[in-house]
């Protein structure tokens, strides 16, 4: 399904350079960490973060488990796509869900983004980081996405509680990383750190790389909501008295859980429409993302609370 | 908001097919306290509409709450991240920005200012092509700005753009820039030689920056982002010799083994000869292996596997290398340190160093000076703190692999990393392996340790007896002593008194001293241990890195750590010496658990607890536990 490497133009060289860095650092986790994992959210980053992991260990399996922290209140496609890769690659993947915040019902409608990003997400990964005793966790994060993240290390080290303090970490110098902690503690290593948004397409399209169909336009039923187009993705979504969903071509530039994201109107179809809309772009694409405007300073603050 | 539409014209620019040959460079800004780092990135990423709509409109919000300019966007708070720094208004940590244009990608480390936070500047450019160093136009150059620049420059930046900047605050006046890019020059003609461009700017309004400056007609230079989409970038890596470093040695089955890497500098084929230096042994390159299929080439940046001709020793920390210009190896260097830590120096304590997949013990022999950044003079020290540079001769407990730090940045350099609290301590450069090192081998004879130990009919062991002073360390070792001689066992004891009133009479008790009093205590020990003998220490020692050291030195299982934790209290109140009645009424200083950290063994092999049992039951607790492991069979 995927073109020949042969018959493909060789990549520019700031994505080369980009790419071989990322490579470096999955080699550098694999050989100093004992039981590393791979944060799998499904979206365009995890697809990229996964399609450099496996080039790394070629021809060997990726020598670390999959973990996708499931809501429940993923767009049904995202889930039909995890697992319909799993299978294909022959990927071990682990699925984790807050049982308790399950059981409670705990949900984006009545208990309001914050709190329920934050026990659906951040309480539901430290659950399953601890249980599974992982020292390493790969996420896709860029620093280009939000001021805090501009910050943080490629090797971003949490306490035993999780917990990230921005004004003590350690410095990163040349491309050598201090891979040593304590028992109990452990890395977030974000291998994408040094790419943007624009960067993560133009790999996704020069590899042809498979991402979720919803990123590619097309007619979905929305509401119009805060000032953001929400798809009605199940029978799940409240809708208030005059809210009726309407057929709009739109897609989505980052994949969350639905209804805490928001789509974008556009035409684009193929992954090279995606680029060039990409260049285009005037917005950046957390402003699809309903949980990072509560407060200016919130994705610090939930970065330091133990979130991706 | 004026000045965020004007620029729509530039955005037309900045859009468009991208160069297939697009190439990137990592710029580091830096310079002193409010001289304009942050605003003068803002400015660059607004005027070259760069920055997201939804990012300016929280610009012109955070603006009227925190900005320091009135009335107008404060475009430094579009980089200024952190909380604590908006609220600061100084930037306390390294922030990187990333932006294009169709001919070149940029990396933007943006570094503090602030002279308590030069470790993080030091971390911004040791991955950095260019520095672009910031000159506030009223004020010329600082001992900020000379610091940086020397920083720079020892860690191999050769590019310079120095920017001068508010020029608006001297009227735009010729002279003042040109009397600041004099004295610039004059102060780094010091250095190895670099290019400096000098331009003159007004981050705050724009001059110069993305577009020229219709108020500096008599400046003929490039704009700030012509500049840096256009200045040549360094291809050394390519021309040099090859450095393949081995990360990860990837074998799916018994059918391949790869050695996975990146590749620092030169060129590889297929049938290449390489040499592995740790072996010396040559072979041949016979694939290389990506998972878009088989290469015939690689070079620098590349991240590639390969296969050897031959099943020869390769393992992660080799370097596979060009035949005729190998790495040097060597197990001591002249080195230059940077500190990083609050915690100082101390010459004799042992850490790890990593350098590139290597990673050993290591120990500051001798500090040789001090540089002050200032004058350049050196100076004689005998600690090194925070943000301070020395130039130090490096032991490490096994050769290592490495190039001049001058000719390559990435076989060149390394981190200390403390032992106890994990953390980075140090950024180290190589100069040069120590000749002398270089010439002294270890002298191998033919009866070795495990012929002494048959003989003496005994295994050889490493008993270290650790707790506070009056705890009862010597006495059960001199329990232990007698019933192991009663045993039959060949032992000896080396008790702190009386070490320090013969080999280390010259040691007092500043921390820098219990150092070294542990670390020749340690290697005599590892002798006594060498030469056949169950060997038995009572040493306060106080620090977990110098018996981390110890356990280092014997071979694994031999060292058997023996906490006696006797409560201070209970110390002080035996004080069979009389010494914690000196230290109160203040007659002995640095004593340990009082004005003297002691610090706990974490996972001592033994704990004792010399308040419930006699010395004689604890010593007979020791030998059982030797028994169980076989120690004394």
């Amino acid at each position: 399904m995927t073109k020949s490497a042969l018959t493909r133009p060789p990549l520019p060289a700031d994505l080369h350079r980009l790419e071989a860095e990322a490579i470096y650092i999955f080699r550098e986790v694999a050989a100093e960490f004992h039981k590393p994992v791979l944060l799998y959210s499904i979206g365009k980053d995890s697809s990229v973060l996964l399609h450099l992991a496996r080039k790394a260990f070629f021809p060997s399996p990726l020598p670390f488990p999959l973990l996708h922290i499931d809501t429940t209140w993923k767009f049904r496609e995202m889930i039909a796509f995890r697992d319909a890769t799993a299978k294909q690659l022959g990927l071990d993947l682990i699925v984790h869900t807050n049982r308790e915040g399950l059981a409670q019902g705990i949900n984006p409608f009545t208990h309001g983004s914050s709190f329920y990003t934050h026990v659906m997400k951040t309480e539901a990964l430290k659950q399953a980081l601890t249980e599974h005793g992982f020292d390493a966790a790969f996420g896709g994060a860029r620093r280009d996405e939000e001021k805090s993240r501009a910050k943080e290390r490629v090797f971003s080290f949490r306490s035993a509680n999780h917990v990230w303090d921005p004004k003590n970490q350690r410095p990163e110098l040349w491309h050598i990383y201090n891979c040593r902690i304590a028992k109990g503690e452990s890395i977030r290593v974000f291998p994408l750190s040094n790419w943007t948004e624009l960067d993560v397409w133009r790999y996704i399209e020069h590899e042809d790389i498979p991402v979720v169909p919803l990123y590619f336009a097309a007619p979905r039923p929305v509401v119009s909501r805060g000032g953001g187009l929400i798809v009605v993705d199940d029978d799940r979504m409240r809708l208030e008295p005059d809210e009726r969903p309407t057929a709009r071509k739109v897609r989505f530039r980052t994949l969350g859980c639905y209804p805490l994201t928001a789509a974008v109107e556009s035409d684009a179809m193929t992954l090279a429409d995606i680029v060039a809309e990409m260049q285009a772009a005037q917005t950046s694409e957390r402003a699809g993302r309903l949980i990072d405007h509560d407060q200016s300073d919130s994705m610090e603050k939930k970065k330091r609370e133990g979130y991706f | 908001m004026k000045a965020i539409s004007e620029p729509a014209i530039a955005a037309a620019a900045a859009v468009g097919p991208f160069a297939a040959s697009r190439d990137q460079l990592c710029v580091l800004t830096c310079g002193s306290v409010d001289d304009g780092k942050s605003t003068l990135i803002g400015r660059l990423l607004l005027d070259a509409s760069l920055v997201f709509d939804d990012h300016v409109a929280a610009l012109s919000r955070d603006s009227k709450t925190h900005g320091t300019v009135a009335g107008d966007v404060d475009p430094a708070l579009l980089v200024d991240g952190l909380e604590a720094e908006r609220e600061q208004g100084i930037t306390i940590d390294v922030a990187y920005r990333y932006f294009g244009t169709p001919r070149r990608r940029f990396i933007v480390a943006d570094t503090p200012g602030h002279k308590d936070y030069t470790r993080n500047m030091v971390t911004g450019a040791s991955t950095s092509d260019l520095a672009i160093l910031l000159v506030d136009a009223e004020k010329g150059l600082l001992e900020q700005t000379r610091r940086h620049a020397f920083i720079c420059s020892l860690l191999g930046i050769r590019q310079f753009v120095l920017a001068v900047n508010k020029m608006d605050l001297v009227g735009f006046d010729e002279r003042r820039f040109a009397e600041i890019a004099e004295s610039f020059a004059q102060f780094a003609s010091r250095f190895p030689a670099c290019d400096v461009a000098a331009i003159p700017v007004s981050a705050l309004h724009g001059d110069n920056v993305v577009r020229a400056s219709a108020r500096m007609p008599w400046y003929q230079g490039l704009p700030l982002l012509h500049y840096l989409e256009t200045v040549a970038i360094d291809t050394r890596p390519n021309a040099m010799s090859l450095r393949l470093p081995v990360q990860y040695v990837n074998r799916p089955d018994a059918t391949f083994r790869g050695y996975a890497g990146t590749v620092v500098s030169g060129v590889l084929h297929k049938g290449t000869e390489i040499v592995i230096p740790r072996t010396g042994v040559r072979t041949k390159i016979t694939r290389i292996v990506t998972m878009d299929g088989e290469l015939e080439s690689a070079s620098a940046a590349d991240a590639v596997t390969v296969v050897l001709a031959d099943a020869v020793d390769v393992s992660r920390g080799d370097i596979i290398s060009s035949t005729d210009k190998p790495p040097q190896r060597a197990d001591a260097f002249a080195t230059h340190l940077v500190w990083m830590s609050e915690s100082p120096l101390l010459p004799g304590r042992n850490y790890l160093l990593k350098a590139g997949a290597q990673t050993v013990s290591a120990m500051v022999t001798e500090l040789k000076y001090r540089v002050d950044i200032e004058t350049f003079d050196h100076l004689a020290a005998k600690e090194l703190q925070l943000n301070e540079i020395a130039f130090v001769n490096i032991a490490t407990a096994e050769p290592i692999s490495f190039d001049p730090y001058d000719e390559s940045r990435e076989t060149g350099g390394f981190i200390l990393i403390d032992r106890h609290s994990n953390a980075t301590v140090a950024a180290g450069l190589i100069r040069f392996g120590l000749r002398r090192a270089a010439n002294t081998y270890f002298q191998s004879f033919e009866v070795t340790k495990e012929a002494r130990a048959r003989l003496n009919a005994q295994k050889p062991a490493l008993l270290w007896f650790t707790g506070l002073s009056g705890a009862g360390k010597s006495t059960i070792a001199d329990n232990l002593e007698r019933k192991l001689h009663a045993l039959g066992k060949h032992t000896f004891v080396l008790d702190g008194d009386n070490v320090r009133h013969g080999l280390n009479r010259d040691l007092g008790f500043t921390e820098g001293d219990r150092v070294e009093n542990i670390r020749r205590v340690a290697e005599v020990a590892k002798l006594f241990v060498d030469a056949g003998l169950i060997t038995l220490v009572a040493f306060i020692s106080p620090f977990r890195a110098e018996r981390e050291m110890a356990r280092d030195l014997v071979a694994p299982g031999e060292f058997i750590e023996v906490f006696v934790d006797t409560p201070l209290a209970a110390c002080e109140q035996r004080d069979p010496k009389g010494l914690y009645k000196k230290a109160r009424r203040g007659e002995l200083r640095n004593f340990t658990g009082l004005d003297s950290p002691y610090e706990p063994p974490l996972n001592p092999e033994l704990t004792l607890d010399a308040l419930k049992e006699s010395p004689g039951d604890l010593a007979d607790r020791i030998i059982d536990f030797m028994q169980k492991r076989g120690m004394l069979s």
